[in-house]
């Protein structure tokens, strides 16, 4: 994996320019990442930490204010149209044309591309089969369900063939068992060796697409590794998550970090979280503290837990 | 970034797409002949049977007032397919968060607008000759000229429309376009001609697109020709580049932040 990457950022910063007088605003401040053909990487973070911003300079649609990006081994300045055409783009919202059938939306797309009708065609019935809508060809936008939608945008971004597919978001909005059929179709890809560049807000989703993930705050990227590493680096083995009467979960904190148990505690609105190496252990000092919370539970430590520790929980909605 | 080239491929498959949509709403085509129609019995036909015969071309006054209305049926179709279509591809379907990470440059999403808007001011135009020829107004084959006018009026008002679209901040600012476009309509000579006005009034008409759009098809239609056709092509012609490099320049700073 470790060739020529793919795609290579060097102290990228992007700045919008300020309106009525509004100080401009650094939305990403000089971050480092490159990627390797096949890899899937992702950038999580919470809103506005500058993950969009990210992902459209990579698209080649808003230009870099600082630092240098190359992308398939152009300037995405120079080389807007080259690098658009063999790059895939899943916005966020669908952005399908809503008045023609499922048929049509991946045609009208594929003209955008400059390829042959006959080629499109050729294309049509693998894409159609791909996103599980061959029996919808014929059916209007309109009348597909959100993830029906999601993966026929999904579809349509293929029809060039790209070598590197960005999605912002994917299952934002999708009910679960959307999200796996998703995921599903996204490891194909990426067993095609499509390079996979997802944004998210979900761990799950995190950690079941992704190689390596960069997690976005303010602009800069705060960690980056592999789910497993980042977990490794950041959070204890275990979590153990207790909870007591609510008003008491600000004193109980109080006493057991004085009492240096594990090698944090955490006090969030509705518990209380202690992460240590060994939960069982952490939770038989609890109880010899005379301590009995409500509820006890011992866990693995997940992403979600490093995300919070790095991005603050304040942030999160 | 840059607004990027023109490809003539590229420009095309936007224009594609519209034809696509447009396939499926050839309803709205004939209802954006509900309004000129209405006009053209109500004022060249009723008020019309007032004034009897115009002066000066010596026709019946519908027949002087219907290629006017013509114009304004060719404005009408192309401005509206860049203002509120296209607004509305940009705030709710947000269709263009699609197009731009494609090869298309933001010149070619212009153009490509432009085109097939200018496309729908000819189906408005084609479908109003049709209507005075059911109604008996044609009075010279000069009118089979209006056709290819009607290209030169929808590429005016469809880049000027788009220009304008750039400027809009919200829904309710269509109310404001309203409040130029309906003075426009009224006394761009619609009805009457320029000699009504003040000398002094007179410049002041003649910048109005509208006024020129209808000398462009008013007098070929009745089979009288002079050389300010010319200067009214030309002057729709520089509106509409002027417009769309505006627009375009515009939408480059608004789609590629």
């Amino acid at each position: 994996m470790e060739e020529t990457p793919i795609v290579v950022a060097r102290g990228l910063t992007k700045i919008y320019r300020s309106r009525d007088g509004a100080p401009a605003f650094r939305a990403v401040d000089g971050i480092d990442f490159s990627f390797g053909r096949g890899e899937a990487f992702g950038f999580l973070g919470p809103n506005g930490a500058g993950k969009s911003s990210t992902m459209r300079m990579l698209a080649a649609i808003s230009p870099a204010s600082g630092g240098s990006l190359e992308v398939l081994g152009m300037d995405p300045a120079l080389d807007g149209p080259r690098i658009r055409a063999r790059i895939g783009v899943v916005p966020q919202d669908d952005c399908l044309d809503r008045e023609l059938s499922v048929r049509e939306n991946i045609l009208v797309y594929g003209r955008y591309f400059g390829l042959r009708r006959d080629l499109i065609r050729e294309r049509l019935g693998e894409l159609l089969a791909f996103a599980q809508l061959e029996e919808k060809a014929d059916a209007q936008v309109e009348v597909l369900s959100g993830g029906m939608r999601r993966r026929l945008t999904i579809a349509r971004s293929l029809i060039n063939r790209p070598e590197i597919l960005l999605l912002d978001e994917p299952t934002t909005g999708l009910d679960p068992q959307a999200r796996h059929i998703l995921w599903d179709r996204l490891y194909r890809l990426k067993q095609d060796g499509v390079t996979l560049i997802i944004t998210t807000h979900y761990m799950d989703e995190a950690e079941q697409l992704c190689d390596r993930l960069a997690v976005m705050d303010g602009g800069r990227i705060v960690a980056e590794g592999s789910p497993r590493a980042l977990i490794e680096a950041h959070v204890t083995r275990e979590v153990l998550e207790l909870r007591f009467s609510v008003d008491a979960h600000a004193a109980v904190a109080e006493r057991l970090r004085d009492r240096r148990l594990g090698e944090r505690v955490e006090l969030l609105p509705d518990r209380v979280v202690v992460y240590a190496h060994d939960g069982e252990a952490a939770l038989a000092q609890v109880h010899a503290a005379q301590l009995s919370p409500i509820t006890a539970l011992v866990r693995r430590a997940t992403l979600e837990d490093v995300f919070l520790k790095l991005t603050g929980r304040s942030l999160i909605d | 970034m840059s607004a990027g080239g023109w490809a003539p491929r590229r420009t095309l498959s936007l224009v594609e797409r519209n034809a696509r949509i447009f396939r499926r709403s050839l309803t709205a085509v004939l209802a954006s002949l509900v309004e000129p129609t209405m006009y053209l019995l109500s004022v060249g036909f009723g008020v019309g049977a007032l004034v009897g015969r115009v002066a000066g071309v010596e026709v019946r006054y519908a027949a002087y007032v219907a290629p006017a209305i013509l114009a304004t049926a060719a404005m009408n179709a192309a401005f509206n397919q860049t203002s509120f279509a296209v607004f509305s591809r940009m705030r709710n379907e947000r269709s263009y968060d699609a197009i731009v990470p494609t090869p298309l440059s933001v010149a070619d999403i212009a153009l490509g607008e432009v085109i097939s808007a200018v496309f729908w001011g000819l189906f408005a135009a084609v479908g109003f000759v049709l209507v005075m020829a059911l109604l008996g107004l044609i009075v010279s084959p000069g009118v089979l000229l209006a056709i290819p006018g009607a290209l030169l009026v929808g590429f005016a008002f469809a880049a000027g429309g788009l220009a304008v679209t750039t400027y809009l901040r919200d829904w309710s600012d269509f109310q404001l376009i309203q409040l130029v476009m309906l003075p426009m309509f009224l006394f761009a000579t619609t009805f009457y001609p320029v000699s009504v006005y003040p000398g002094w009034l007179r410049p002041l008409v003649e910048l109005l697109p509208l006024y020129q759009s209808i000398q462009l098809l008013r007098e070929p239609s009745l089979g009288v020709f002079n050389w300010g056709v010319l200067a009214a092509a030309g002057y729709l012609m520089l509106f509409g580049a002027l417009a769309l490099a505006l627009a375009t320049r515009r939408l480059t700073r608004q789609l590629l932040a």
